[in-house]
């Protein structure tokens, strides 16, 4: 059918929607690395962050996005981190922060 | 669904004696409404209720929007309330949900700050020379018919029935977010589970459906939908509840404010227009219905002098289902069978556009 | 001739208050209990954060040592009023006494009135104590029979929420939201469990570890954001909206059990009693103690005493603690060594 131009669209909703993201890949990410869900959102990743300083990239909101399985775009911000090791030396959950950027790259290169 | 909830929240409203404040956009989109409610009052409930041509619009739409100042909406209502007075009034009943929202917003900041009451005072003297009066009682017209509603279950014609097969019509119910959102006191049944609706439809036969994005805006909002780039963002909000509850199958909507039922109506057609999206049956839409044609329908009057014809989506699937007698081809006469023109064809819609008389006429 | 020490209140801090006076040897202790038993609300909790002990255990030992040590015990009595002299008994009856140990405790905070929860209105939102019911029956489902596959846990439910009144943290929420999601980790392995909250506050020892637990070993996820709203599914789940404050985004999902972690709100008999006896409360309505360092057990009159969760929500560890400091006040406030 044709269709009209109303001059605007439906705007895309911007939530999470758990139901119908795929948790099969975070599953897999939380299997090898279940340190990950230990992160409380302190944030102190982020801080020290040598990228993060420079651009938007921010470890914390990537690593939370990809648990909730919001993939798009998590391997392109991934690559934007320096692997300089700063994070890993402050986390106070022990994380190995380095670690979960390598994984996540390698499980999510295709979205 | 086990509402016991609701008889907490339970108001006074008034039995008799009514003073009515139109809706300024009610009379354009939906104009039969009005007018039903009034005649339902007078000639089946035998109520005293009085129309008066000297008030205005209760500038809501100004001051959602920005553009009028909260000291002179004060006055403006300060001045509603005193033709009330003038006409012997004491119970003052508003036909519009943003307007109930900012009368009750008005008298409760008059309560809560005496000052600001003295300064409407003031401005409504030095205005217009009025007496400041406040009504005794304010109902917003939902709750006069949901006060009556088993009076007029008593003098029901048509319950909310399937016809063809004995069940009762499954109902989505919309409440106005200025209904309870802003005081959920005010509101019957609240603001998580508001009653008023939902009490009419079980008193007159039908089910009322519970469906996840119930209680979500339709998306109106005035400056949200006023501006023409935000629309996106205000059909968006329609488009989630019609996601919502398409997969109950609903038979009608029916909402009490004038903003909800235009848009969850129009935005239909837009959905579909866009997008070919259609949540009804057969691939029409669903009708969207005020109360007042709601009670009408049930009290046996006439589609066409409720106004019906005036809706985005047809009604016509509804009064089939609930057994209704209606005159297909006098849809589009108006008074003293007069054509007041007809819409293009569009996909919410059904058959019953193309090729009528009119067409055989023009 | 002995003293004699009226105790309002026969739950785990009454006992333990009564043992210690009892232990005295110059003072007799009697406990007045509104239920039947005694064991106040333990008695309907399944196993204690954060080692998993059995509530059982507890109050069996506690009892029978009341039991074993011959201290009065009235059951099915509830205190209208008192002073420091005496206590009046709703059945008209008065019992005299030289001292007053308040250890009436809390209540749990009624979730219906969170409307936007649907709790009684929906079939699968239920509240952290009426899991403990199950767990104790033994059967945990859904309303229709069937296991769970997605669990919501709300922390903060009648806590720290103005729109209830309750502007207090509940503060043995948290940790009981971390044990629960454990358990139903454990009776259903492939179920994913989500708790929302507002802070995590994990205030005694090992629960910090057991929070750790729940996330690295249990898989559980923590989402920091409140449930806005729930409602009904078609198919009797419970579709529930929160924001997921640490990516800023708005998330939705539908589970099969939504439990909400209900908090602990003073009774409404503290006003009452704080008039008849001249005593005050605090901003969150719990008993004020004359002073939180140095007079935590006592009240500002003397001869009135408080223990447990009387004056602030507490764990079951500090409500026996109290009991025994309480007990100690007493007794120096008798001058019975």
């Amino acid at each position: 059918m044709a269709t009209i131009n109303f001059g605007y669209s439906i705007n895309r909703p911007r939530l999470i929607d758990i139901d119908r993201n795929n948790l099969r890949k975070s599953d897999e990410i939380l299997l090898e690395m279940p340190e990950l869900q230990t992160c409380i959102g302190c944030g102190t990743c982020t801080a020290s962050c040598t990228a993060g300083n420079l651009t938007d990239f921010n470890f914390r909101k990537v690593h939370t996005l990809v648990r909730r399985g919001e993939y798009a775009g998590a391997y392109e911000e991934m690559n934007k981190c320096m692997l300089c090791g700063k994070c890993r030396l402050l986390c106070p959950r022990g994380i190995n922060t380095r670690g979960v950027v390598m994984l996540i790259k390698r499980k999510l290169g295709d979205f | 669904m086990k509402r016991a909830n609701w008889t907490e929240y339970q108001k006074a409203i008034a039995d008799d004696k009514y003073y009515y404040a139109r809706s300024c956009i009610r009379q354009n989109f939906y104009p039969g409404s009005e007018k039903a409610f009034l005649e339902i009052l007078h000639k089946d409930l035998g109520r005293d209720i009085f129309d008066d041509p000297l008030h205005t619009s209760c500038t809501g739409i100004g001051y959602h929007s920005d553009i009028v100042p909260l000291e002179t909406i004060m006055t403006v209502v300060a001045r509603q309330f005193s033709l009330m007075n003038d006409a012997g009034y004491e119970n003052f009943v508003t036909s519009c949900i943003t307007s109930f929202g900012i009368y009750t917003e008005i008298l409760s900041t008059w309560e809560e700050f005496p000052e600001t009451e003295e300064k409407t005072r003031e401005n409504l003297f030095k205005a217009t020379g009025r007496e400041f009066v406040k009504p005794k009682n304010l109902a917003h017209t939902s709750d006069v018919m949901f006060h009556f509603r088993n009076e007029i279950a008593g003098r029901m014609k048509r319950p909310l029935i399937n016809a063809r097969t004995g069940e009762p019509l499954r109902v989505v119910e919309h409440i106005g977010c200025h209904y309870a959102k802003i005081f959920p006191s005010k509101g019957i049944g609240g603001s998580e589970f508001p009653y008023v609706l939902a009490g009419m439809i079980e008193s007159w036969g039908g089910n009322v459906v519970d469906y996840p994005e119930r209680r979500h805006c339709c998306g109106f909002g005035f400056r949200n939908y006023l501006v023409q780039a935000n629309r996106g963002y205000s059909i968006a909000n329609s488009h989630k509840k019609l996601e919502s509850m398409a997969p109950y199958k609903p038979d009608f909507i029916v909402c009490n404010c004038p903003g909800c039922t235009m848009f969850l109506d129009r935005w239909q057609y837009t959905i579909a227009e866009m997008d070919g999206t259609t949540y009804g049956d057969d691939g029409h839409g669903i009708p969207v219905l005020t109360y007042e044609e709601m009670a009408g329908l049930v009290l046996g009057y006439d589609p066409w002098e409720l106004g019906m014809q005036m809706h985005q989506v047809d009604v016509e699937p509804l009064l089939d289902k609930m057994g209704i007698d209606y005159d297909p081809s006098a849809k589009y006469l108006g008074r003293n069978g007069k054509y007041i023109g007809k819409p293009e064809p569009a996909a919410v819609n059904c058959s019953s556009q193309n090729n009528t008389i009119y067409d055989i006429k023009m | 001739m002995k003293k004699r020490v009226a105790i309002i209140g026969g739950g785990v801090a009454g006992m333990q208050t009564a043992l210690r006076l009892k232990r005295t040897g110059g003072i007799e202790p009697v406990i007045i209990e509104r239920e039947e038993e005694l064991g106040g609300k333990v008695r309907n909790w399944h196993v204690l954060f954060p080692t998993f002990t059995p509530a059982g255990e507890v109050l069996g030992a506690l009892r029978s040592e009341v039991a074993a040590a011959g201290i009065e015990v009235l059951t099915g009595e509830e205190a209208e009023e008192f002073t420091d002299r005496s206590v009046k008994l709703r059945s008209e009856r008065t019992i005299e006494c030289d001292a007053v140990a308040l250890c009436s405790g809390f209540t749990l905070f009624d979730a219906t009135l969170k409307e936007e929860y649907g709790y009684g209105i929906y079939d699968n939102v239920y509240t952290s104590a009426d899991l403990e019911r199950m767990f104790s029956e033994g059967r945990v489902a859904m309303a229709d029979g069937s296991a769970p596959r997605r669990i919501a846990f709300l922390h903060c439910v009648g806590s720290r929420d103005e729109k209830v009144c309750q502007r207090h943290c509940s503060k043995v929420c948290c940790i009981t939201g971390v044990k629960q999601a454990i358990e139903m980790k454990r009776l259903f392995p492939t179920a994913d469990v989500f708790n929302f909250y507002m802070d995590i506050r994990m205030f005694g020892p090992g629960y910090e570890e057991l929070y750790r637990e729940a996330q690295q070993r249990y898989n559980i996820h923590f989402v920091r954001g409140r449930i806005s709203e729930a409602s009904p599914m078609m198919d009797g789940r419970v579709q529930i909206k929160s924001e997921d404050t640490l990516t800023g985004r708005p998330l939705r999902m539908s589970v099969d059990m939504l439990v909400l972690l209900i908090g602990m709100r003073a009774n409404d008999e503290n006003g009452r009693f704080a008039d008849k006896a001249g005593l005050t409360l605090a901003q969150s309505g719990f008993m004020q103690s004359r002073d939180l360092f140095l007079g935590n057990t006592e009240s500002p009159r003397p001869g009135i005493f408080y223990a447990g969760a009387v004056t602030a929500p507490k764990s079951i560890g500090e409500t026996l603690n109290e009991g025994f400091t309480a007990a100690d006040r007493i007794a120096e406030y008798l001058g019975v060594k």
